[in-house]
């Protein structure tokens, strides 16, 4: 009894860590992918010099951040200003926990796991604040005061925009929600929700704080907002943080738009059959992958927002738009609209 | 009981800030996000360089004057170079004034691309800024090319510049990083004189400039940044004097090439683009129609020069130097060239002001001359002062980003303000 316990533990801790590392590893070539992508659109070339094409330019930034010092501004509140970052990234970790990458791999397969996530990313918001607060500095604060309610409404229109999934796959578990869109690409629910689609990306890409959206640090005005009295290695936990938080948002985008880990050709006669092989992890990864791709995009593309105009967007714009598609939906889920709605 | 005492929050905006634009150093005073109050703090880059030409003879200031407002070299060089001339009562050869202003409208798009750029970059468009990079790239080599520095230049001399347009075109060679067919094809437009590279920059920069404003004109986000920000109207512009593009852009067409022309600018064609709200939008439109303009002047003047070989320097050996061959067979030149660059010349005693249409307003030079052969006092009438003086009427009642934005549309250098 004792015996199966202890290894079901083991089993559960190997594959926690096994996802932290991989998590990590992604981050640190997502920077290296962000600085290669940026570099291309802006005509240069990028890190090329360490290692082979520069890809141990990663690794070295890791080295260099860990060796840095960490400079504890006396005037700050040391408990906050130390724990701010392990909030971010405990956070921002462990929402993976009920990410569903393949039909048989996810950590935790609970039944509300839109609703944890959901929580958890609430949560992070505490860390920025934190952080802000607590480093008493004035750029900090302006950064954390934008963040905050930054995040916070934007988290009102995300929140609709999935309202809206869980409406139509009747679940708020994310694998019966991967399988209510089977059946090929044009029963992913990008199509039938667009509009919430659209909503909840963009929603993502401001509750990340990222370009366009990236008031919270806006490098122009406030410096680097809330982080900005932070070094070494407990800034490169809000970092790592918020590069964990990019790939989720692109991952819950795929899972929850684009059919999660199913093959973009079920349906499709000669071409299912010919990718059958290929595992869903693969698919998603690849769907993900585009996501991340177009947050560097529009990093190198956009100007960037003011934060009252963020404000605007996101109240009069967004939320409007979630409520009345949620009726939509709703109808349709009611009358039984095919092909999407024939099963709930 | 009475009420807490509430006061706005004030805080630090520079002398270290990215978007300080050098060493500006604002104290805010704000309402939540909103402005109440701006004051800027200047001085932190002072360098004294008007009493530094108190001490030197004339022609050593001429390299004082690039360091001035560093992303618009030779104008400067111009307008200090002018005051000079007006004192003397000596005109340079044609051919010097039309390679002077080919300069200055260079030098201009050299400053528009660089505001370009870190306005931008200021609102967050950060490709801008390395675009903009790429094509001061090419504009510097051709600072490199005639005056063997990039940015420093001190080409233009009292009676002329220094020296005529080089025939070859300098190219890459070779290197541990760059393999011969990677250097052909960076040499590719560097075959020719260095007015064929200029000529082939003039061909393709209009290109560049219209997929900048696609990137930017019509951009929603960048509209919502910039229209009716920093609004500024043509009465209140006057009043607090305004000149250049910030002028223009409140719809005032002052323009001192068009209205009290020098050099050759009465024989060349251009137009003078205003606006009509005075905002940050209207400026940076300003401001890229301008560069359209430069160009245009810029293939006009290399029309020009192709055709029209000649001296570029005055025969009055009092200010300028003689020839190397002059110096060895005759005795006159020898002193001269003695006398020249020991002592340097005299100016008759007098007054004198220039001004040129600098690519950020009017810039000009005041000289007062006892009869020495340095200034008794030069006076530099930096345009980029009186704009930002009215920073704090502009940004008042908006955000903090949009002192960001207003900050970058008044282009402002601190070498010139500070001097």
């Amino acid at each position: 009894m004792m015996m199966a316990e202890f290894v079901l533990i083991g089993t559960i801790l190997l594959k926690i860590i096994a996802m932290v590392i991989v998590l990590l590893l992604a981050v640190a070539y997502l920077t290296f992918m962000e600085r290669k992508v940026i570099g291309y659109m802006q005509q240069r070339i990028g890190p090329n010099r360490i290692g082979p094409l520069g890809l141990l330019q990663p690794i070295a930034d890791v080295v260099k951040l860990l060796n840095k010092e960490i400079i504890i501004p006396s005037a700050s509140n040391r408990f906050l200003f130390m724990i701010a970052p392990m909030i971010s990234i405990f956070t921002a970790l462990a929402a993976w926990a009920a990410i569903p990458l393949d039909q048989a791999f996810v950590l935790a397969n609970i039944n509300a796991g839109v609703l944890y996530i959901f929580a958890l990313s609430s949560l992070g918001v505490y860390g920025i604040l934190i952080a802000g607060w607590a480093s008493n500095s004035k750029y900090a604060l302006f950064g954390a005061m934008r963040a905050a309610a930054q995040s916070i409404s934007y988290e009102i229109a995300m929140g609709f925009a999935i309202v809206g999934v869980m409406m139509a796959a009747g679940s708020l578990n994310f694998q019966a929600i991967i399988h209510a869109q089977a059946g090929g690409i044009w029963h992913w629910y990008w199509l039938p929700l667009f509009p919430l689609w659209m909503v909840y990306w963009i929603s993502g890409v401001a509750e990340t704080n990222r370009a366009p959206f990236d008031v919270a640090e806006g490098e122009s005005e406030l410096v680097a907002g809330f982080h900005v009295e932070y070094s070494g290695s407990m800034f490169a936990l809000f970092f790592l943080a918020e590069y964990i938080n990019m790939i989720l948002i692109s991952t819950l985008a795929a899972i929850l738009f684009f059919g999660g880990w199913l093959s973009p050709f079920e349906g499709i006669p000669g071409l299912e059959t010919a990718f059958a092989w290929v595992p869903g992890v693969v698919w998603l990864l690849i769907k993900l992958a585009f996501f991340v791709f177009c947050y560097l995009w529009f990093r190198a593309t956009f100007p960037r927002y003011r934060y009252d105009q963020i404000m605007r967007l996101g109240w009069k714009i967004l939320i409007p738009v979630t409520l009345v598609w949620i009726v939509v939906i709703a109808l349709a889920v009611q009358w039984q609209v095919g092909p999407w709605f024939t099963g709930v | 009981m009475t009420l807490p005492d509430i006061r706005h929050y004030t805080f630090n905006f520079g002398p270290q800030h990215p978007a300080a634009h050098g060493v500006l150093r604002l104290i805010l005073e704000v309402d939540g996000e909103t402005i109440i109050h701006a004051d800027p703090h200047v001085g932190l880059l002072h360098r004294a360089t008007e009493k530094l030409a108190e001490s030197k003879p004339y022609n050593h200031t001429i390299g004082y004057m690039d360091r001035l407002d560093y992303v618009s070299m030779m104008c400067n060089e111009h307008g200090y170079v002018l005051a000079i001339e007006k004192l003397l009562g000596i005109t340079p050869p044609l051919r010097a004034q039309y390679i002077r202003v080919m300069f200055d409208e260079m030098t201009r798009l050299l400053n528009h691309l660089l505001w370009l750029g870190a306005h931008g970059l200021d609102i967050g468009a950060m490709s801008m800024f390395l675009y903009c990079f790429r094509e001061r790239e090419d504009l510097l080599d051709c600072y490199e090319a005639v005056s063997g520095s990039r940015m420093h230049a001190t080409y233009y001399r009292p009676g002329g510049v220094y020296r005529d347009l080089p025939v070859n075109m300098p190219q890459y060679k070779p290197s541990l990083w760059h393999s011969k067919k990677e250097v052909a094809a960076l040499n590719e437009n560097r075959q020719g004189s260095l007015l064929d590279f200029i000529w082939d920059f003039t061909e393709r920069f209009p290109e560049r400039v219209a997929s900048y404003e696609t990137l930017l004109t019509h951009n929603r986000i960048w509209k919502q940044r910039t229209v009716n920000i920093g609004v500024i109207s043509p009465e209140r512009a006057i009043a607090m004097g305004f000149s250049g593009p910030m002028l223009r852009g409140s719809g005032v067409a002052w323009d001192l090439r068009k209205k009290q022309p020098y050099e050759v600018y009465d024989q060349l064609d251009f137009a003078i683009p205003v606006g009509v709200n005075g905002d940050c939008y209207d400026r940076y439109l300003v401001r890229v129609e301008e560069m359209k303009q430069s160009n245009h002047i810029i293939r006009q003047c290399v029309n020009w020069l192709r055709q029209n070989p000649g001296p570029v320097m005055i025969e009055n050996h009092k200010v300028a130097p003689p020839t190397r061959v002059d110096m060895k067979k005759k005795m006159e030149s020898l002193i001269h060239h003695f006398k020249l660059m020991t002592e340097g010349y005299a100016l008759p005693v007098g007054e004198a002001y220039a001004a040129i249409e600098h690519p950020k307003g009017e810039f000009g030079v005041y000289l007062i001359s006892d009869g020495a052969n340095k200034p008794y006092r030069l006076k530099i009438r930096a345009a980029g002062f009186a704009h930002l003086a009215a920073l704090n009427e502009m940004v008042k009642g908006h955000m903090i980003a949009d002192v960001v934005a207003i900050l970058s549309s008044l282009d402002i250098v601190f070498g010139e303000i500070d001097r």
